[in-house]
């Protein structure tokens, strides 16, 4: 059913008549290559929920563990699986001997000690997860604060980013003008351009106008359009008939009034996904905010964990912590909008 | 009369063309053109940002091809490009080729190969920077199991370029992504037109997938390209914007920011902007030149 569905949807690469093995083969690299994605993540979250001591296990285990413990005698000794006369039991190691050899209890009877061979016994270990973790690294790197910065930069941007790509794009889809052709060429070109030849004098105008330190610097031109943006909403703009404006001219709408009425709700797959790309470029941008943003007061989230890993490299735990929740709402975000991803909606317009 | 009315529907077209994209012209002027003069003529002054540009000419030029650190950084951006890019574009390109395939669950396994590009920055190189670490890293253990003692990665100055690069390989999905909506937009017909003439498999990726998706590898490269020069927040994240060790890392972006905003030398740093400048444009204009070459595009007759 699924298959029929995607089949229908996509072309295949010349594949019918592929031999079951084909597609074995080709599902087990894609199932290997997903474990090397995956477990990275695991990673992450098992490091981010271990104490002190489990940070000090190498090599790592991707499942947090922490030796199992017993008390005996007010202290506090590790648990082992110890085989003695074909028996299997839980001990306790309460002393070591020279020799790679402990003295193990036990616990019940705690008088009566063996000595045997610690390598031949195996340390008991329990999942043990610290969760308390979250909190306190949030508390530390004073995530509310950044959070509200990175909300006001995403979601200010993003409105200005939509407001003025939408007509920008308009312009370029659907007039005919002198000029406009040199216009668009000159707009993509901007795509190519690096950065850093108009980083610098910009820098010099923000400071200029007293912005840096701001987060103005980080929203104000994104009301300015962008190539990117402007390009896709603009190939998309174009696969929207033309005779919907026409009947909107003819009801005597003006091309502003057509625009809002017309064009903007046909084109709300576009603007969404134009939205998405703009949440994850500000969320996740870097660069910016570490140039124009100062005091910790207006730092970013990135800027705030690049700078809490500065200082605090050894509390890897908090570190991945925080850096778990910094990529939490992509990640939700991502799975809410798949469609977008995995189908391609506005990508199509690239090709061509 | 008639012609007089036609001309005042073509003005008013023409207005209303130029007041839409109105926000874009004052963008482009204000932070691309003017910028750009501006940090041209910066790169003929001496600049710290309180005091005025004083005029120097071209010592700036002339400064920085006897920087060593300028070719060094050079150099190193170089040999990330040269291994990253390609392997980048070969190995996007052949998940891109298998998440095409129809096969059960397909969608599941292109959810997670497009996971890592939504979540790009900050927190992916802290995760990597411990994923790296010899002692407590999971890479080292991981290698050892099949008898391979791994290097002291970002802490060694020979393996610190192979570690990003390695990095950047997780994050292809971005690449992935456009390389589907090409492979996707390849017509079936000439898949069956391929099998009538008795194409395999292989042949048919040959001479039907790989030509139709031209266009899509040209611009993953472009971009690519591009990017490999303003590669920056992971390794500034990494060394916290030393480009250690041993200067290994410093790439040409880290080490145009620092003599902009550690050194405020910006004079100095509008000069390495714009050679930086004319270095991709040469590239892209290589690239472009190129194309003809190999871009194949749809509805375009060639003389061959």
């Amino acid at each position: 059913m699924d298959q029929a569905k995607s089949s229908s949807r996509f072309n295949s690469s010349g594949v019918e008549g592929q031999s079951l093995i084909m597609k074995f083969v080709v599902t087990l690299i894609l199932a290997a290559g997903a474990a090397v994605i995956m477990i990275p993540f695991l990673y992450l979250l098992s490091t981010a929920v271990k104490d002190r001591d489990q940070l000090r296990q190498s090599p790592p285990p991707l499942i947090p563990v922490a030796a199992a413990t017993v008390e005996i005698n007010g202290q506090k000794e590790p648990l082992y699986q110890v085989t003695m006369d074909g028996q299997s039991r839980e001990m306790a190691l309460i002393k070591n001997r020279p020799g790679g050899k402990g003295l193990f209890v036990d616990p019940a009877n705690p008088d009566t000690t063996y000595e045997l061979v610690i390598a031949d016994q195996t340390a008991i270990k329990n999942v043990e997860m610290h969760f308390e973790n979250f909190p306190e690294a949030l508390k530390q790197m004073k995530f509310n604060k950044l959070l509200i910065n990175t909300l006001l930069v995403t979601f200010l941007g993003m409105a200005g980013m939509l407001f003025s790509c939408s007509l920008v794009a308009y312009g370029f889809s659907r007039f005919r003008a002198p000029w406009l052709n040199v216009m668009f060429i000159l707009l993509l070109s901007t795509i190519m351009l690096p950065s850093q030849v108009r980083l610098l004098p910009t820098y010099v105008l923000f400071n200029k106008l007293g912005w840096v330190d701001t987060l103005l610097p980080l929203i104000v031109p994104q009301f300015f359009a962008n190539a990117y943006d402007v390009f896709l909403l603009r190939q998309f703009f174009m696969t929207i008939p033309l005779e919907l404006d026409d009947a909107a001219k003819i009801d005597g709408a003006s091309p502003l009034q057509t625009l809002i009425y017309i064009i903007i709700p046909q084109a709300r797959p576009a603007l969404v996904s134009v939205a998405i790309f703009h949440f994850l470029y500000a969320w996740n941008d870097f660069y910016e905010p570490l140039i124009y943003l100062h005091s910790p007061e207006h730092w970013t989230l990135a800027v705030g964990l690049q700078t809490f890993n500065a200082l605090y490299a050894v509390n890897t735990n908090y570190i991945m912590a925080a850096s778990a929740v910094m990529i939490l709402p992509p990640i939700i975000l991502y799975f809410l909008a798949q469609k977008i991803f995995t189908q391609g909606v506005v990508f199509s317009g690239v090709k061509g | 009369m008639n012609s007089v009315s036609r001309l005042s529907l073509a003005r008013r077209e023409s207005l209303w063309a130029y007041a839409f994209i109105t926000p874009w012209i004052i963008g482009f002027i204000i932070f691309t053109v003017g910028p750009m003069l501006a940090s041209l003529y910066f790169s003929f002054t001496e600049y710290n940002i309180i005091d005025s540009p004083r005029w120097i000419g071209l010592t700036n030029y002339i400064n920085l091809f006897h920087d060593d650190l300028f070719w060094h950084s050079l150099g190193v951006t170089f040999k990330y490009g040269v291994i990253a890019l390609p392997l980048g574009l070969v190995f996007s390109y052949l998940i891109a080729v298998l998440l095409n395939q129809k096969i059960k669950g397909i969608n599941i396994w292109r959810t997670v190969y497009f996971l890592p590009s939504v979540i790009a920055g900050v927190a992916v190189a802290l995760l990597w920077g411990r994923i790296f670490d010899p002692k407590f890293g999971i890479l080292n253990p991981f290698l050892e199991r099949f008898g391979i003692h791994g290097p002291g990665w970002l802490a060694d100055p020979d393996w610190a370029v192979p570690a990003l690069v390695i990095m950047s390989l997780w994050g292809v999905g971005g690449n992935i992504i456009i390389y589907l909506a090409g492979l996707q937009g390849v017509p079936t017909d000439l898949y069956d037109a391929a099998k009538v003439d008795g194409a395999n498999a292989w042949q048919r990726f040959r001479y039907v997938t790989l030509p139709m998706t031209t266009p899509v590898i040209f611009y993953n490269l472009v971009l690519g390209l591009i990017g490999t020069f303003q590669y920056f927040t992971e390794v500034y994240v990494l060394t916290n914007g030393t480009g250690n060790p041993a200067r290994s890392t410093l790439f040409y972006n880290l080490y145009l920011y620092q003599n902009a905003f550690r050194y405020f030398h910006m004079g100095y740093a509008s000069t390495m902007a714009w050679v930086l400048f004319v270095i991709v444009l040469g590239f892209t204009l290589l690239i472009f030149r190129s194309s003809d070459a190999w871009v194949y595009y749809e509805g375009q007759l060639k003389g061959r």
